[in-house]
């Protein structure tokens, strides 16, 4: 089925040309961060997670958000996602690599990389976070490309996938649990030190994983002769409302916990982010976008007739995924670490090879993206059209 | 052959690829390597002193494996002294045990490690003694 | 005989996967070069079955006697002195005032004196240490003999979660290649720098202890800071802390620091 990725359009191949024009000039920048060592990036002795580690977590909740698609159609047999799961099942596939791409560029001596597999460590939780991301790409690589070839066969996909698929269905919500476990045990930070961490996770990972895939669903729509649904996509938009709404509760609960109470540990991180402490305020309008941007969201989001609309949809899904991508791939991470454990506060903001290669990573996960769906498509086009050539519509 | 044009082509470039550290070497003279043992603080030794802590033919093909296995012992385990094939006692460092004969890093482990291609990256951290320009 | 693509892929792919995985399994098998009954501890080592130390703050009058002990700790050790970023600094010893050091007890009303006396702050070598628990490759671990949180520097990946974890800030990464900014005259050349990429920290001289020395900044503290076994009642670290009131950073959490703090 990949010969399917080489065969295309002029459009096709610009996009390709300009994702790999991203990818080279972010692997320069890596050769450079190589050599000189993460001095190269904004991080310092007290914030030492910046944008890759928050890049990271905030794909593991994309990739997490595949189940969102897959759980309705294989355990409730909601029909309308059939020609939904494929897609969704393939950005999983493209945001674990991009997270353990992001994990890579992050590491201090990435070619001692082997020593978590070598030196097994079962007390630290980015052990099993290596042993749980593996898994799930290689169950969606096999999930997807079976159920897919299959498809193209046009026979039903062989019995023992469907074991595979309740195994990914539990092994989502794991994924992101174990990552939010990074966070939610460590003793000193009390921006992180909360049980609802995994909640807060999983329910943003839900939120932002279908907005984009709308917005994936959306642009294949117009670019190639498949058609997602409609109604697969307002499903999905439906979805998107429901965990933003409860995101959003659940940040309400934090701040509760921490401005009821009062204790400063757990205030300042809060302060620091939404209204800058001890004159530094580098970060407060970004977080006030983060929060601006939810609310709009919510407001096009919750009202039916707005969200019927495709275009708005489209509109509130960006303003959603952006909103979660501020929040949880950027102020998450540096609010955690400001102030430090002294009570002083060092700022952070990523430099511009920290930015290239960051760039290049979301290059090759979009590249890897074009090439699964451009085979998903093709194979869908051939085999979903129906016998006059026509376009399908309105199918189960 | 159906598409033979390519194929052909990318063979002939494939083969040109793996082939490149034979041709790139063509006619470069290499000279065998000659490690000196006779750095000013061996000489200082009388002559029946003048051994390492194991063999020398099995220095040559396990110095690696040694050495790991010391780093291990001494970081890990805790424990600094090693019982040499003679019986007698080494401190287990690369620093202050094995440089402290071998004093002559350019001359005796780069001899082998150039020969070989092999860029050891103990000397990042462990500092190689300083050596006279001779 | 004919054979498809395909098939000829997985049959070429499968017996690359048991080459190698083959040759792995039988290295790994290979007798070690040391045999367990050639190596053995330094007979001159101190021993202990927990290591404490104890920050006697009247003993401490003069900046001098502060920068003695941090002086002597970063040059035995060839601590880089990163003057090019104040953001890559890599500190195992330093000063901090009290509110920062003992932070939740910020108060405009405590005593001026107190205020501004600086405090020795370093790796506290906890009994239940959160950055041995998060390392991925155990490259920080805790030593059975003697409890102190060691660092392997052979083995760290540089993920830098130990950082995050630690509640004391006592950990530093070396952002850069830290030889630069280690003064020629001043290297100490028995003992190794470290190289860009791996996290560092005190040690608890575990170099000196292993020939019978105590570590340098106890050393050169000349009797400000107390050092001992823990588990020893007679050591000179239980007898102080029985007769005067001590307390340590951030107890609350858990973590059993070794490092007690007196007045």
């Amino acid at each position: 089925m990949l010969e399917k990725a080489i065969k295309g359009g002029s459009r096709y191949w610009v996009w390709i040309f300009c994702l790999l024009s991203v990818i080279g000039i972010g692997f320069i920048a890596y050769l450079y961060q190589f050599k000189y060592g993460l001095g190269v990036t904004g991080m310092s002795r007290d914030v030492s997670w910046g944008l890759y580690i928050g890049q990271f977590t905030f794909l593991v909740g994309v990739a997490a958000s595949g189940v969102m698609v897959v759980l309705p159609y294989y355990l409730h047999n909601y029909k309308k996602f059939g020609r939904l799961t494929i897609l969704g099942e393939f950005l999983a596939i493209s945001a674990v690599i991009m997270c353990m791409l992001f994990i890579f560029v992050d590491m201090g001596q990435p070619l001692r990389v082997l020593n978590v597999i070598l030196h097994p460590s079962p007390n630290s939780v980015m052990f099993f976070d290596m042993l749980v991301l593996s898994g799930y790409l290689i169950l969606n690589l096999l999930i997807g490309w079976t159920v897919l070839g299959a498809e193209r066969k046009e026979v039903p996909p062989p019995k023992w996938v469907k074991p595979i698929i309740y195994l990914s269905i539990a092994w989502a919500p794991s994924i992101h649990t174990v990552t939010a476990f990074l966070y939610a045990g460590l003793p000193g930070r009390h921006f992180w030190l909360s049980a609802i961490m995994a909640a807060r996770f999983l329910a943003s990972a839900f939120a932002g994983g279908p907005a984009l895939l709308i917005i994936l669903a959306l642009i294949v729509r117009k670019y190639t002769k498949f058609d997602p649904g409609k109604e697969a996509i307002q499903s999905l938009g439906k979805i998107v409302t429901y965990c933003m709404i409860i995101n959003v509760f659940f940040l309400g609960l934090e701040f509760f916990t921490a401005f009821y109470s009062q204790i400063p540990g757990h205030m300042n991180s809060f302060l620091y982010l939404y209204t800058g402490l001890e004159g530094h305020t580098k970060l407060v309008p970004v977080m006030w976008l983060s929060s601006i941007l939810a609310v709009v969201a919510l407001a096009m989001l919750i009202f039916p007739q707005i969200r019927k609309n495709e275009a708005l949809l489209a509109i509130a899904s960006i303003s959603t995924f952006l909103s979660l991508w501020i929040d949880k791939g950027f102020g998450l991470i540096v609010g955690g670490f400001v102030p430090n454990p002294f009570e002083r506060v060092t700022e952070y903001w990523p430099t511009l090879p920290e930015t290239l290669i960051t760039l290049a990573v979301w290059a090759i996960g979009f590249l890897v993206l074009t090439i699964l769906y451009k085979i998903a498509v093709s194979v869908k086009e051939e085999v979903v059209f129906d016998k006059y050539g026509e376009k399908q519509v309105q199918t189960e | 052959m159906y598409n033979g044009g390519k194929i052909i082509i990318g063979l002939i470039i494939f083969v040109g690829l793996v082939t490149y550290p034979l041709w790139n070497n063509m006619g470069k003279a290499t000279v065998k390597p000659d490690p000196k043992i006779d750095t000013p603080e061996i000489l200082k030794l009388p002559e029946i002193d003048r051994k390492c802590v194991e063999a020398k033919s099995y220095m040559k093909t396990e110095h690696m494996k040694l050495l790991n296995e010391w780093r291990d012992t001494v970081v890990r385990n805790g424990e600094g002294t090693y019982i040499g094939a003679d019986g007698k006692k080494y401190n287990m460092s690369l620093q202050n045990t094995c440089m402290k004969c071998h004093s002559n890093k350019k001359k005796f482990c780069d001899e082998c490690h150039n020969y070989a291609a092999v860029k050891p990256y103990c000397w990042d951290c462990h500092i190689a003694p300083k050596e006279k320009e001779t | 005989m004919s054979i498809n693509r395909r098939e000829f892929l997985k049959v070429a792919g499968i017996s690359t996967i048991l080459g190698f995985g083959g040759i792995s399994a039988v290295n790994s098998l290979r007798r070690n070069c040391v045999e367990a009954s050639q190596v053995m501890p330094n007979p001159e080592a101190l021993v202990a079955k927990r290591w404490a130390m104890v920050v006697d703050m009247s003993k401490f009058k003069t900046e001098e006697d502060y920068q003695r002990c941090i002086d002597a700790c970063h040059h035995v050790h060839n601590v880089p002195n990163v003057t090019a970023n104040p953001k890559h600094e890599v500190k195992w010893l330093w000063k901090e005032t009290f509110e920062h050091a003992f932070v939740g007890n910020e108060d405009e009303y405590l005593s001026e004196e107190i205020k501004h006396l600086p405090f020795l702050v370093l790796c506290n070598h906890c009994d239940n240490p959160p950055c041995v628990r998060v390392c991925p490759t155990q490259a920080t671990f805790k030593r059975k003999s003697d409890g102190i949180v060691m660092m392997d520097m052979h083995r760290c990946i540089g993920c830098r979660f130990c950082m995050a974890a630690c509640p004391y800030g006592a950990r530093s990464f070396n952002y850069r290649d830290p030889r630069p900014f280690i003064s020629e005259k001043e290297e100490n050349l028995e003992f190794p720098t470290r190289m860009k990429g791996v996290v560092e920290k005190c040690t608890l001289c575990y170099e000196r202890l292993a020939k019978g020395l105590k570590p340098a900044c106890v050393e050169a503290s000349k009797g400000s800071l107390i050092f001992g076994d823990l588990e020893d009642p007679n050591s000179e670290v239980r007898k102080i802390l029985s007769s005067r009131y001590s307390f340590r950073r951030r107890p609350e959490l858990g973590t059993r620091p070794s490092v007690y703090y007196i007045f």
